[in-house]
C-alpha cells in the first residue's frame, strides 16, 4: 500500500494553511487527522501532489460554550468531542454520535472538521450536525463565511467549500433538554453505518437526519413535519425515506435501506420521546 | 485426565506459551522485517479482467523509470520455468490441469492473475513503475457461475476443451442398487441444496518473500511466510530446475495461514527465478488487496444432499452431489479439497453401506481455491448437520433427539465406518449431553414457547452441530489410495546437549499454533526436565531437513507423537549408559523424574544430566555405543485421528431488521488427551470465530464480470472481537488408542462445527415464520429477505 509521491508542508495557523493552498493550487489538499484522506491515497484513489498538514494548528482545537450554542474548532479530535462535558451537557446527541465513529484509534486521530469536509454521506457527523441545525464556519483568502449544514453538502464527497477554503469552526445550537437518539445499524461494530438515524424531539418539534441514505446526508423533513402536525410516531416514521435516494451496495439493497430507515427512525423517535 | 506418562506434571497444564513474549512485544521477526541489503523489490502487474487475451505488453516506460532494474512480461520469462505451477494432488488419472505459469503468457484467467512484473531498487519505485507497464488486453467472456461452468457454454481453457477438471465418485453399497432401494423404502427423505460461499483466508500477516542467492555456486535461500517450508523446497526445486540440495527454505515467524500459506505461489517462484537471473536478492510483500485477489480462496461448492431415514429417523442412505469451484487454475492441493469431505457426509452417525457421493469440479474465472481451515470437512459437516435439522423438522422431532438416535454408540469403538475407515474412539452422547447441560438446552426450548409467539419481534433459536474432524492426514498408504502427492509421516530429533539442555528438531512448521510450547511440554514430561530447558527448532530446511509441515490438524497427532517417540529412544540409550555406570542390569533401572534408579535401591541412581555429560565426553561408555545422546524418528501413524464434539449456539433474531445476536455459544470438543488446555481453548476459540464468520459475515463477492468486490477489509467483513460472542468451552476426554500420547488434532474443529451450529440456530429461531433454509452469510439484509419470502412477500 504505497501512495503516489507527494510533498508535505506543515502549517502552524489557518492563515498560513490558506496561503499555502493558494500557492499550490488544485493539486494540494489539507491533511487533518488523515483518517479519510490517507486510506484513499494508499489505494491511489487520491493522488494529491502536496499535503498541507493542519493537524497541529492547535488554536483550532477547542470546545466553548457560547450562550445559545456551542462552538467547536475544526481541528478538534473526535475523542475530545466525545468526552467533552460541554458537549455532553448541551448537545448530548453529538457526543453520543461521535462515540460511534470508528474505533478508539480513529477517534484519537480524526477531526470533526475533517469528517464534515470529507462530506461522506456514510459518516456519522454530517447527518448528526444536520439534524442539530449546525452552522459551519469556513475561512478563505478573503475572510470567513458561515454555511448552514443544510446548504453545505452538494454531492458524494463534495461540498460547497472552495479549494482554498478551510473549515475552522462548527457552531451547534444547544438542545435545551430535547429527547434524542442515535441509531447506527452496521454489521461490525467499527464499520460505517449501513443506515444511521440522528434524531431529537422537543414536544411537537422534531428533527431527523439520515446517514448513508443518498449521495449526501439527508434531512428527513417529512418526518419533522408529520410530528409537528401531530402524527403518531409510527405514521411519522413511515415517511422516513421520503427525501432519501439510497444506493444498493454489498450490505443492503435499496428496498432494505428504505425499510431500515423507517424502522430506525421509529425506534429513534420512540427513544427521543421517552 | 489420564496421561500415559506423568512424571513432571507439566502435561495437561495451562502453561503460558513460550512464543508469546516475542510476538506481543513486536520483537518477533516476520519475513518482511528481515533487513536484506541490496534486495530488489518485485511488483506484479495483474490482470484487471477475469478473462482476457493478452495482446501485447510494453514494458519500456517502466524500464525507463528511475530505480528500475528490469521489467518483464510473461512471455519474457517463459523460458525460466522448468515446469508449470505445481499441483500435487491429481485426484483422478484423467484430471484436467490447464497450463499455469507464474506469469500468464497469452491469456489471463482471473482478476489478479499476474501478467508482468517489475524489479526495482525500492518498493516505491517498483510500485510506480508497475503503473507504467502498458498491457493491451482483449477481454473475453468470463465464467463465474458454477452451473454455467459445468455446461461448458464458454470454455475457459481452450487447450483442455472443457471446464470440468474431474469427476470423483465414492459409492459404497453392500449390493448394487442399495442406495436407490433405501431411498425407495425410506419413511422419510430430505433433499437440500447448500451453497458454500467463497471465503478469503485473511491471515493477519500478508504473504512475504525474500529470495537470497548465496555466494558462488548457485545455492539459494528462500525466506517465505509459508506453512510448508519443506514441501516448498521440493516444489521450487522441481519447478525451477534447481538441484534440491542447493535450495534452502526458511519460514521465519509466520502470522497465521489457515491453509492460505499451504501453497506454492507465483511470487515465490518469481522471486527465486529473478534472484537467480540477476544474482541479487529479490523480495516481495503482498498488499492486503493482493491478498484478497491473488492468494487462494477457500470453500466454493454447491452441495446437493439427500438423506433417507426409517420410521425411527435412523439414517438408511445418503446421496451427495457436489460441484466444486476450482477457480482459474489448480493450485497445490486444490482438487483434493472436496475429497477430504467425501468421507464425512454421514457425520458421527451410523450409516449402513448405502452411500453415493459424486463431485464434479470446474474451472471458473475467479481466484484459485484451495485448502482453507478445515478443507472439505467444514463443507461436509455443514451439509449433514443442516440436513439433519431438516430431517428433524420433516419428522417433527427435536434435532438433538434425532442426532442421539443416530450416534455411533460408544461401545462400538473402534468403529469401522461404511467407507472402510476406522474411527479410533468416540463418545458422542457424552459430548452432546455435556453441551446440552452447559447451554441449558431444555430451558431454552421452554423459553422459545413463550417468546416465539405470533408477532414476536425478537425470536429465539438454538442450533446444534456434532462433528468428526478426520485429521492428521495419514497413514501414507491411505493417502496413496487418494493419489495425494506426499506421505503423512513426520520427523523428529531429540538431542540432549552436554549441559542437559534439550534441543528438539521438528518437521512441523508452526505459524501461530504454539508447537514450541507443546513440544517442550512433551519433552519435559518424558525426560523429566523443565520446559524452559527445551528449545524447539523448526521451519528451516537446513536445520530440520525432513518434514511435512503444518496443516490439516496434523502437528500434534503426528509430529508431537514423533517427539515423544524420539524421547523414548533417547531414554533407551541413556538407560544403557546408566546401566554401565551403575553396574546394573538395564532392565532393573527405572526412569522417573529425570533420573535412572536401580529398582529397590534408591541410593543407586544417576540423573540424565550426568548421563548426558558421559555421552558427550565418551570417556566411559559401554562397548560399541556411539557417543552423544540424541535420537531421530520418523513416525507414520497407523490411522487418522478422529476428534469429535458437539457445539450449540443460541441466537436471537430481530425480525424487523434481520439482525442476529448470538446470545450464547457452547463448544464441547474431545481431542483426546490435552497437552495444554490453554492452547486447545485458543484453537477452539479462533476456529469457532472463523466458522461463525462464514455463517454471518464473510463472503468473497464477484460481480458477473468476475471483479472481486470485496478486495479490502472494509468490504470483506472479518469480524473483530467486538462482533463475536463469548464462548463457553467444555471437554470430554476420550484418548486416541492409536498413539502413545492419546492425542487427536484440534486446529480445525472449531471451524468445522460452528458454521452449521450458527445457521441451525438462525433457522430454528425463524422456523415459526416458515423459514427452512438460510443462505450464507446470513447478513441482516439476507435474513430480512428470507423472512419476507417465507411470509409471501408481506410483512
Ligand atoms: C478504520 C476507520 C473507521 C472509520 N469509521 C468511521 C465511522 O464509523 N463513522 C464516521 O463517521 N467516520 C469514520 N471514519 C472516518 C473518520 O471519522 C475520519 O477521521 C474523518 O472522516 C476524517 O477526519 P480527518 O481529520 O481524519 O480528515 P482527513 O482524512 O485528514 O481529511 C479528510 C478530507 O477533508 C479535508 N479536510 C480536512 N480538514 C479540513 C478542514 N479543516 N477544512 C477543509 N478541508 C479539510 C482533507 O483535505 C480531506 O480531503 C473511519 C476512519 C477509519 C480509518
Amino acid at each position: 500500500m504505497i501512495p503516489a509521491a507527494f510533498d508535505y508542508v506543515r502549517a502552524s495557523s489557518a492563515e498560513e494553511a490558506i496561503n499555502l493552498i493558494g500557492q499550490h493550487g488544485d493539486e494540494a489538499k489539507f491533511l487533518a487527522g488523515g483518517h479519510s484522506l490517507v486510506p484513499l491515497m494508499k489505494l491511489r484513489l487520491a493522488q494529491p501532489s502536496v499535503l498541507i498538514d493542519i493537524g497541529r494548528v492547535s488554536d483550532l482545537s477547542y470546545i466553548k460554550d457560547a450562550g445559545d450554542h456551542i462552538t467547536i474548532g475544526a481541528l478538534t479530535r473526535h475523542r475530545d468531542v466525545e468526552t467533552s462535558s460541554i458537549v455532553n451537557e448541551h448537545v448530548p446527541l453529538l457526543a453520543h454520535a461521535t462515540s460511534h465513529v470508528g474505533d478508539p484509534q480513529v477517534r484519537r486521530r480524526g477531526t470533526i472538521g475533517g469528517s464534515l469536509a470529507h462530506a461522506d454521506p456514510a459518516s456519522d457527523l454530517p447527518a448528526t450536525t444536520l439534524a442539530l441545525g449546525a452552522t459551519y464556519v469556513a475561512q478563505g483568502p478573503n475572510g470567513s463565511r458561515e454555511i448552514p449544514a443544510s446548504a453545505f453538502y452538494s454531492g458524494y464527497l463534495t461540498s460547497v467549500l472552495a479549494a482554498d477554503e478551510m473549515l475552522t469552526e462548527i457552531r451547534v445550537p444547544k438542545m435545551n433538554g430535547a429527547g434524542w437518539s442515535f441509531q447506527k445499524f452496521n454489521r461490525r461494530a467499527q464499520d460505517w453505518a449501513i443506515v444511521g438515524v440522528a434524531a431529537w424531539r422537543n414536544g411537537n418539534e422534531a428533527s431527523v437526519a439520515l446517514v448513508n441514505m443518498a449521495s449526501v446526508p439527508v434531512l428527513a423533513t417529512s418526518v419533522g413535519a408529520a410530528i409537528a402536525s401531530g402524527a403518531s410516531i409510527e405514521d411519522a416514521a413511515a415517511q422516513a425515506a421520503a427525501e432519501a435516494d439510497p444506493q444498493a451496495d454489498l450490505n443492503a439493497s435499496v428496498e432494505y435501506r428504505q425499510h431500515l430507515a423507517r424502522v430506525l427512525t421509529r425506534r429513534a423517535l420512540e427513544a427521543a420521546s421517552a | 485426565m489420564t496421561m500415559t506418562h506423568e512424571t513432571t506434571g507439566v502435561l495437561g497444564t495451562r502453561m503460558l506459551r513460550k512464543e508469546d513474549p516475542a510476538l506481543l512485544t513486536g520483537e518477533a521477526r516476520f519475513t518482511a522485517d528481515l533487513a536484506i541489503p541490496g534486495a530488489l523489490h518485485l511488483a506484479v502487474i495483474r490482470s484487471p479482467y477475469a478473462r482476457a487475451r493478452i495482446v501485447s505488453v510494453d514494458t519500456s516506460a517502466a524500464r525507463a523509470h528511475a530505480g528500475v532494474r528490469a521489467a518483464y512480461s510473461g512471455a519474457d520469462l517463459a523460458d525460466l520455468w522448468a515446469g508449470p505451477m505445481p499441483c500435487a494432488w491429481p485426484v483422478t488419472a484423467d484430471m484436467k490441469n490447464p497450463a499455469h505459469l507464474p506469469l500468464a503468457v497469452s491469456q489471463a484467467n482471473y482478476v489478479g492473475d499476474g501478467v508482468a512484473c517489475v524489479i526495482a531498487e525500492t518498493a516505491e519505485a517498483a510500485r510506480d513503475a508497475a503503473e507504467l507497464v502498458d498491457v493491451v488486453y482483449e477481454p473475453l467472456e468470463a465464467v463465474i457461475d458454477l452451473e454455467d461452468a459445468v455446461s461448458d457454454r464458454v470454455v475457459i481453457h481452450d487447450e483442455i476443451g472443457t471446464n470440468k477438471s474431474y469427476t470423483w465418485d465414492l459409492k459404497v453399497e453392500e449390493q448394487e442398487g442399495d442406495v436407490d432401494a433405501a431411498f425407495a423404502a425410506a419413511t422419510y427423505t430430505v433433499k437440500e441444496r447448500y451453497i458454500q460461499q467463497r471465503l478469503i483466508p485473511a491471515a493477519m500477516e500478508p504473504r512475504a518473500i525474500v529470495a537470497v542467492p548465496q555466494p558462488f555456486g548457485g545455492d539459494m535461500t528462500l525466506y517465505s511466510a509459508t506453512q510448508i517450508p519443506h514441501i516448498l523446497k521440493v516444489m521450487v526445486a522441481l519447478t525451477l530446475g534447481i538441484p534440491e540440495h542447493q535450495m534452502r527454505v526458511i519460514a521465519p515467524s509466520v502470522g497465521g495461514g489457515f491453509g492460505s500459506k499451504l501453497n506454492v505461489y507465483a511470487e515465490e517462484l518469481l522471486c527465486v527465478a529473478l534472484a537467480r537471473k540477476h544474482n541479487l536478492p529479490v523480495r516481495w510483500t503482498e498488499t492486503r488487496s493482493e491478498g484478497c485477489q491473488a492468494t487462494i480462496h477457500g470453500r466454493g461448492q454447491i452441495q446437493d444432499i439427500e438423506l433417507a431415514a426409517d420410521a425411527n429417523g435412523r439414517l438408511t442412505a445418503v446421496r451427495v452431489r457436489l460441484i466444486g469451484d476450482m477457480g482459474a487454475y489448480l493450485q497445490l492441493v486444490t482438487p483434493g479439497v472436496p475429497l477430504l469431505g467425501a468421507f464425512l457426509y454421514a457425520g458421527v452417525y451410523e450409516l449402513p453401506k448405502a452411500y453415493d457421493f459424486s463431485c464434479t469440479s470446474v474451472f471458473t474465472n475467479m481466484t484459485p481455491t484451495d485448502a482453507y481451515r478445515g478443507a472439505g470437512r467444514p463443507e461436509a459437516t455443514y451439509a449433514i448437520e443442516r440436513a439433519m435439522d431438516s430431517l428433524a423438522a420433516t419428522i417433527g422431532i427435536d434435532p438433538l433427539e434425532l442426532r442421539r438416535r443416530n450416534f455411533i454408540p460408544t461401545d462400538k469403538y473402534p468403529y469401522e465406518a461404511f467407507t472402510g475407515l476406522v474411527y479410533d474412539s468416540g463418545n458422542h452422547d457424552g459430548a452432546a449431553t455435556l453441551a446440552a447441560e452447559l447451554v441449558g438446552y431444555d430451558a431454552i426450548r421452554a423459553q422459545q414457547k413463550t417468546q416465539n409467539v405470533d408477532g414476536a419481534k425478537r425470536r429465539l433459536g438454538i442450533g446444534v452441530s456434532t462433528y468428526f474432524e478426520m485429521c492428521g492426514l495419514a497413514p501414507s498408504r491411505v493417502l496413496a489410495s487418494l493419489n495425494y502427492g506426499a506421505g503423512g509421516w513426520e520427523a523428529a530429533t531429540v538431542r540432549v546437549l552436554p549441559t542437559n539442555k534439550i534441543q528438539v528438531v521438528t518437521g512441523a512448521s508452526p505459524h501461530g499454533q504454539g508447537h514450541e510450547t507443546a513440544w517442550s511440554m512433551i519433552v519435559a514430561d518424558k525426560l523429566g526436565v523443565a520446559p524452559e530447558d527445551v528449545d524447539v527448532l523448526h521451519s528451516d530446511t537446513a536445520i530440520s531437513p525432513l518434514g511435512l509441515d503444518t496443516y490439516g490438524s496434523r502437528s500434534l497427532a503426528v509430529g508431537g507423537v514423533a517427539i515423544a517417540m524420539a524421547c523414548d529412544k533417547v531414554i533407551d540409550k541413556a538407560r544403557e549408559i546408566a546401566a554401565h555406570q551403575l553396574e546394573a542390569n538395564p532392565d532393573d533401572l527405572e526412569f522417573a523424574g529425570g533420573a535412572f534408579t536401580v529398582a529397590g535401591s534408591p541410593d543407586r541412581s544417576m540423573p540424565l544430566a550426568a548421563i548426558a555429560f558421559e555421552a558427550f565426553t565418551a570417556h566411559n561408555l559401554p562397548d560399541g555405543l556411539e557417543p552423544n545422546l540424541e535420537a531421530h524418528t520418523t513416525y507414520d501413524p497407523p490411522n487418522f485421528s478422529w476428534p469429535f464434539g458437539t457445539h450449540m449456539c443460541v441466537v436471537e433474531v430481530d425480525v424487523e431488521t434481520g439482525e442476529i445476536e448470538v446470545l450464547k455459544y457452547v463448544a464441547v470438543d474431545d481431542c483426546g488427551n490435552q497437552v495444554n488446555p490453554l492452547i486447545v481453548d485458543g484453537q477452539v476459540h479462533g476456529g469457532i470465530i472463523q466458522g461463525l464468520a462464514q455463517a454471518l459475515f464473510e463472503e468473497a463477492v464477484f460481480d458477473s464480470d468476475g471483479n472481486l468486490r470485496t478486495s479490502t477489509l472494509a468490504d470483506y467483513l472479518v469480524p473483530a472481537a467486538s462482533d463475536v460472542p463469548s464462548i463457553v468451552t467444555g471437554h470430554t476426554v476420550t484418548p486416541s488408542p492409536t498413539n502413545q500420547l492419546g492425542v487427536k488434532g484440534v486446529g480445525e474443529a472449531g471451524t468445522i462445527a460452528s458454521t452449521p451450529a450458527v445457521i441451525n440456530a438462525v433457522v430454528d429461531a425463524l422456523s415459526g415464520l416458515g423459514v427452512r433454509n438460510m443462505p450464507m452469510p446470513a447478513s441482516p439484509n439476507t435474513v430480512w429477505s428470507v423472512i419476507n419470502a417465507a411470509q409471501g412477500g408481506s410483512q
